[in-house]
């Protein structure tokens, strides 16, 4: 079965703003969690509204985000989007997380360092 | 104080969310009013780019710390946040940078103030006929208060033009109130205040040494309207090589101050006012053409009393209401003449002209309504306005017709005569008309003005018709 996940962008980051973020990752997976296509989405501005259209158009069914409004979340939810929201860090790394099930809401999945040391 | 201040509980004292970051933008510390706000933990978001903690507008768009490290100055920004709840708050951010003994960066500062009262309470207080202190109801008016808002949420350098004492300051003040640079300095600058010489070191600044006299370095208003808004009152008296200056400004929003060749590049909103034609000015080789297209990037025109259509009545009750109340007067309102009065009076001066009257007229009276002899004198000696239109019929209710019949009587001696008519030579023609009409007769004649007996009789006596 084909799952696809979509993770609003900020570099190489998951976006920190649902609503601002300007381009999206569309991941492909196959049965076994196998990455059959991956392809980004620059989107024409930041919108949330119209990125939830996009996620609704595309069949997406788990969303990979950083904040979110209520309003938004609870829509997708009830378009039956799982949702993973208030994540912070590598885009690369949420999506590894989500594969081994590890994946929480308000996970903070980037290295912690205060000047300039590890901590 | 002889022990230090434990720091952590200083901020956690302050009522304002506050984050400390490294140079690298990475959360140090963050009080407990930013985490009410945030929902974060001083745990969870140590270490972490600020970024995916505070979740603002700002920080996606415009990071307020990488503008700050150029040249060291605060910045502060209207903006909104996501907390953990999923809420959207609206927030003012401040971003400072931490400056060690030998002027080294070695972190920032961010305050984060939550705005949604302020924001309500701004609501109620726009309420209908007004703009944040302008009040008015005219046609006019209401286009300029549509107009308002939208051009206050814009940098665009804005150009205020209207006859003195319309309002000019006011528009200029309440455009900085509603901008997103509410929290930054509004600076005012007449420019024919000051001779020419001081003139630019005043809004340039000078460097120590620039010139004679010059022993410290002066900062200049627009570095002191540094993320603020600069207002150029009079700026059709800006002598025409500091409209060079300022063009330059304008063109690439770095100042340099007297004697110094470093510039200074000021965040800098500009508004213009003046009571001058700058175009005729233009003709006359007195003002740049091209400094006049930069700054009229948006013009407000502010339209004179005598032509705002119901207006003079609203501001009448206004600065009644708020001149009694200032003043404790029991004061019930005004008398039918000396309404009369105030709505036909041309008003040169503007809301300037008609709120010193009001205010002249509460100091003076002693009584339950002001009266004519409460209202300064050279009015009732003035030219009548020749733009009677609406305002006369914004008399109350019961005397409506009787004031049509006093403005019939009106417009026929007008016609009869071509010269301008002091208030009292027209009341004493009314009389006389109205008497002729009823062949005398004092009680008929006070019927057709809408007056009591009493007070045709006291106004004969006043203009000695009966002698």
């Amino acid at each position: 079965m084909i799952h696809k996940i979509i993770i609003p962008l900020f570099h190489e980051e998951v976006a920190p703003r649902f609503d601002l973020a300007s381009e999206v990752l569309v991941i492909l997976l196959s049965k076994g969690n196998v990455i059959e296509e991956k392809k980004t989405i620059v989107l024409p501005r930041p919108s949330a509204d119209e990125l939830c259209h996009l996620l609704l158009s595309e069949n997406v069914n788990t969303l990979i985000c950083g904040a979110i409004e209520e309003e938004y979340y609870q829509f997708l939810k009830w378009k039956k989007i799982n949702i993973y929201d208030s994540i912070a860090g590598n885009w690369a790394l949420a999506l590894e997380h989500w594969q081994k099930n590890v994946l929480k809401c308000k996970d903070i999945l980037l290295t912690k360092m205060a000047e300039g040391k590890y901590v | 104080m002889k022990n230090p201040v434990d720091f952590v509980h200083l901020i956690n004292e302050i009522p304002l969310g506050i984050l400390i970051l490294d140079t690298d933008r990475r959360v140090i510390l963050l009080n407990r009013a930013f985490e009410i706000l945030s929902g974060f933990s001083h745990s969870t978001a140590y270490g972490v780019q600020c970024h995916n903690i505070l979740r603002s507008a700002a920080c996606i768009s415009n990071c307020p710390v990488l503008s700050i490290q150029d040249d060291n100055r605060p910045v502060s920004c209207k903006t909104d946040m996501i907390n953990l709840d999923r809420q959207r708050l609206p927030i003012r951010m401040t971003t400072a940078a931490l400056i060690d003994n030998n002027n080294q960066i070695t972190g920032f500062i961010e305050t984060v103030e939550d705005i949604r009262l302020s924001q309500h309470i701004e609501k109620i207080k726009s309420s209908a006929y007004s703009f944040a202190n302008i009040v008015g109801r005219s046609p006019q008016m209401e286009k300029i208060f549509q107009t308002l808002p939208v051009l206050s949420q814009s940098d665009a350098s804005i150009l205020i033009t209207g006859e003195t004492g319309t309002g000019k300051d006011l528009v200029a003040e309440a455009i900085h109130q509603t901008s997103g640079r509410e929290a930054g300095p509004f600076i005012k600058i007449n420019c024919g205040a000051l001779p020419e010489t001081l003139l630019e070191s005043e809004i340039f600044g000078h460097q120590k040494g620039a010139f004679t006299g010059a022993i410290e370095n002066k900062p200049g208003r627009f570095k002191l309207a540094h993320n603020g808004t600069i207002f150029l009152t009079e700026i059709g008296d800006l002598p025409l090589s500091l409209q060079v200056k300022l063009l330059t400004f304008l063109d690439d929003k770095i100042i340099y101050p007297l004697g110094s060749t470093a510039g200074f590049r000021a965040n800098v909103r500009i508004i213009a006012a003046t009571h001058r034609n700058l175009e005729q000015m233009v003709e006359r080789g007195l003002f740049r053409k091209d400094l006049l297209f930069r700054l009229n990037v948006a013009r407000i025109h502010l339209p004179p009393l005598r032509e705002r259509e119901g207006d003079i009545r609203l501001l009448i009750d206004h600065f009644f209401n708020s001149y009694t109340q200032q003043l404790d007067k029991k004061i019930n309102g005004f008398s039918k003449d000396s309404l009369m009065i105030l709505l036909n009076y041309r008003y040169d001066g503007n809301i300037r002209e008609l709120k010193n009257i009001i205010e002249y007229a509460v100091n003076i009276s002693n009584n339950s309504t002001i009266e004519i002899n409460h209202l300064p004198a050279y009015l009732l000696e003035a030219p009548l306005s020749h733009s009677t239109g609406p305002d006369l019929i914004y008399t109350s209710t019961g005397t409506q017709n009787s004031h049509l019949n006093q403005e019939n009587f009106l417009h026929n001696t007008k016609k009869s005569s071509g010269e301008p008519e002091t208030w009292s030579l027209v009341q004493r023609q009314i009389i006389m008309d109205a008497l002729k009409k009823t062949n005398g007769k004092k009680n008929e004649a006070a019927k057709i003005l809408g007056w009591g007996r009493s007070t045709l009789w006291r106004k004969i006596k006043q203009f000695k018709i009966d002698s």
